[in-house]
């Protein structure tokens, strides 16, 4: 099983009531890297070293997080800018090293804002739906938990995902650092098509510009599409609770499968009209610089991905039984097969794919795995349900060239070196 | 008794009539004084735009007074994002992408200013400001001349020299979206 040196199996010593402090459990906690592995076995090498039952805390109001788990974002400033000060931070990236299953816990789901996070008394907060419709209206976020509900497990994703690794990869990189920028949560909110019909939307008006309360006014122009009108909502909901502020409170647009800008948050205006506005998000700032000098607008889909959560980037792992997990995921639609090479892609075998598997959502996989004790390296491709399957790093610069920032969406390889030392490569 | 088709006319009759007694059920009409509080975007072909104008030399000093710490002088080698030059460099290792050599658009200057800069406080320029920035701004990369000016009828009317430098996206091209008609 693999460990990397954040993992939370340290912190067990002396101090807790009961706890032996044994040499073992001293040098296991004294090591960094390799010594978390140890750790989680020597701590409790007897059953006579675990400690006795007792009466535990207070129940509270809240259940924290165990004081054994040190799990947290990573803010960054830009490819290879991390952790800044929170002043010059523009993101925060997700640790998919340290989670399972599908769902991100709602407050390491990733973060990226453009000019911090608003505080906003949704009391005082209005969404203003006007432009090409026949009944301008504005509304409260009572008025849309008033109406009827739309709940959805999606992934969002920025456009920055991966762009870690365009020109060169770095080996102490992790799976947070390079595609920290996805997650996935259960969002609740109000359907477009009903806000739609609620307004009159008029003939020709095929776009709509979405845009934010917060200080830079994030705003974008979507096509209304009929996949659009059927699937995108506003959302005031996240994973059952009210948004968290970083994520939107109190209100927020989803866009399943489509770019993370999109989803804008803090929403307070949808305007109606008949082109897109140009905005400065999508001109200057999310559009793919190619080869040729000119820039590819409007990719406003996410690309057919996956990666390896485990073993992954700084981790360990020992010769024998190693399991290979991690998640895929498409804006195209569901996942329909993922499959793991663990010889540098010279032969692939299909993997499991864990219940459940939704259409624009974060997918499991695993697949079982005996390592020789030979250098190697993994490396995992996804496929759709639309036939799309995700490129190898030379098909994707091929086609995209290194200067494109955005929108990356390479098979990602892990190197493993003699001693079991998983790093970042390009392929 | 009824027949199908009786009940089918029925059943869009009542929708047709529940429909806009539903529509003020939830929130309220925008008044068209509130929506001029908010409508601020700004397109290419200049609708948006508010009555105004500004000149280059206007914005020379507002930009030292509200960009200058961010962006640095002359909009370039600041904190924040470079503003000026790079152009020739989007075919190069290390593209340059500034209002000079990337944006395609004058409008999106103007309305980025007027939404979300300066940084501590948007919203604070006026129109004759935003338009004096813009223009000095236009003026730092070489598009707009030393003694010019901009406004409403101006803007929309600038060649940025990246205009034909976009391809969009087959799948959302707006050129070929919607038109099935």
């Amino acid at each position: 099983m693999a460990a990397q040196d954040n993992s939370s199996t340290d912190g067990v010593g002396p101090g807790r009531p009961g706890a032996r402090l044994s040499r073992r459990i001293f040098l296991a906690g004294s090591t960094g890297l390799a010594g978390s592995i140890v750790a989680a076995q020597a701590a409790a090498d007897s059953l006579a070293d675990v400690p006795p039952r007792a009466p535990g805390a207070d129940l509270g109001a809240h259940s924290e997080r165990s004081k054994y788990v040190r799990i947290d974002r990573i803010p960054e400033a830009g490819p290879g800018m991390r952790n800044v000060d929170p002043d010059n931070a523009i993101n925060a990236k997700t640790p998919h090293q340290q989670l399972f299953g599908t769902i991100t816990p709602t407050d390491l789901h990733y973060e990226r804002s453009h000019a911090g996070v608003p505080d906003i008394d949704p009391a005082q907060h209005r969404l203003l739906i006007h432009g090409m419709v026949d009944k301008p209206l504005v509304l409260n976020v009572d008025d849309l938990k008033a109406m009827p509900s739309v709940s959805r497990v999606v992934f969002i994703e920025c456009t920055g995902n991966g762009w870690e690794n365009w020109r060169k990869a770095d080996p102490d990189l992790t799976v947070q650092h390079t595609h920290g920028l996805i997650s996935t949560n259960e969002w609740t909110g109000v359907s477009l098509r009903f806000l739609v019909d609620l307004v009159g939307k008029q003939r020709g008006s095929n776009w709509m510009l979405a845009e934010g309360g917060d200080g830079a006014g994030v705003d974008r122009s979507i096509p209304l599409t009929e996949e659009i009108l059927d699937e995108a909502f506003v959302a005031y909901g996240q994973n059952g609770e009210p948004l968290r502020p970083a994520h939107g409170f109190p209100m927020r647009l989803i866009m399943p499968g489509f770019e993370g800008n999109l989803h804008i948050k803090w929403l307070r205006r949808l305007k109606f009209g008949d082109q897109p506005w140009m905005t400065r998000w999508e001109t200057a700032r999310y559009t793919q610089l190619l080869p040729s000098g000119k820039a590819r607008q409007f990719q406003l889909r996410m690309e057919t991905n996956s990666v390896i959560t485990s073993p992954s980037g700084t981790m360990k792992i020992r010769p024998g039984y190693n399991r290979v997990s991690g998640f895929a995921w498409s804006g195209h639609g569901s996942i329909a097969r993922v499959e793991i090479s663990t010889d540098g892609a010279k032969s692939w075998k299909v993997a499991q794919l864990n219940h459940p598997v939704l259409p624009k959502a974060q997918t499991r996989f695993q697949i079982d795995w005996v390592w020789d004790g030979k250098p190697t390296r993994i490396v995992s491709r996804s496929t759709d349900d639309k036939g799309n399957t995700q490129p190898d790093r030379s098909h994707f610069i091929a086609q995209n060239g290194t200067n494109a920032l955005f929108h990356y969406s390479a098979q990602q390889t892990w190197s493993i070196d003699e001693a079991g030392r998983v790093s970042n490569v390009l392929a | 008794m009824s027949s199908p088709s009786k009940l089918v006319a029925g059943l869009a009759l009542a929708v047709s009539m529940g429909a806009p007694a539903l529509a003020y059920d939830f929130g309220r009409p925008a008044t068209p004084d509130e929506v001029k509080l908010w409508d601020i975007d700004v397109r290419p072909d200049g609708k948006g735009l508010p009555e105004g104008s500004g000149t280059v030399a206007e914005g020379k000093h507002l930009f030292e007074d509200n960009c200058a710490a961010c962006h640095g002088e002359n909009g370039q080698g600041g904190i924040k994002d470079r503003l000026v030059g790079g152009q020739g460099t989007l075919m190069s290792d290390k593209p340059v992408k500034t209002v000079g050599s990337y944006w395609p658009y004058a409008t999106t200057l103007f309305d980025y200013i007027q939404r979300a800069m300066p940084y501590p406080s948007p919203g604070s320029l006026s129109a004759d400001e935003t338009y004096a920035l813009t223009a000095y701004l236009l003026n730092l990369n070489g598009i707009v001349a030393a003694d010019g000016k901009l406004d409403e009828a101006s803007l929309p009317k600038v060649k940025m020299p990246n205009r034909d430098g976009f391809v969009p996206d087959e799948a959302f091209d707006p050129a070929r979206l919607f038109r099935r008609n």
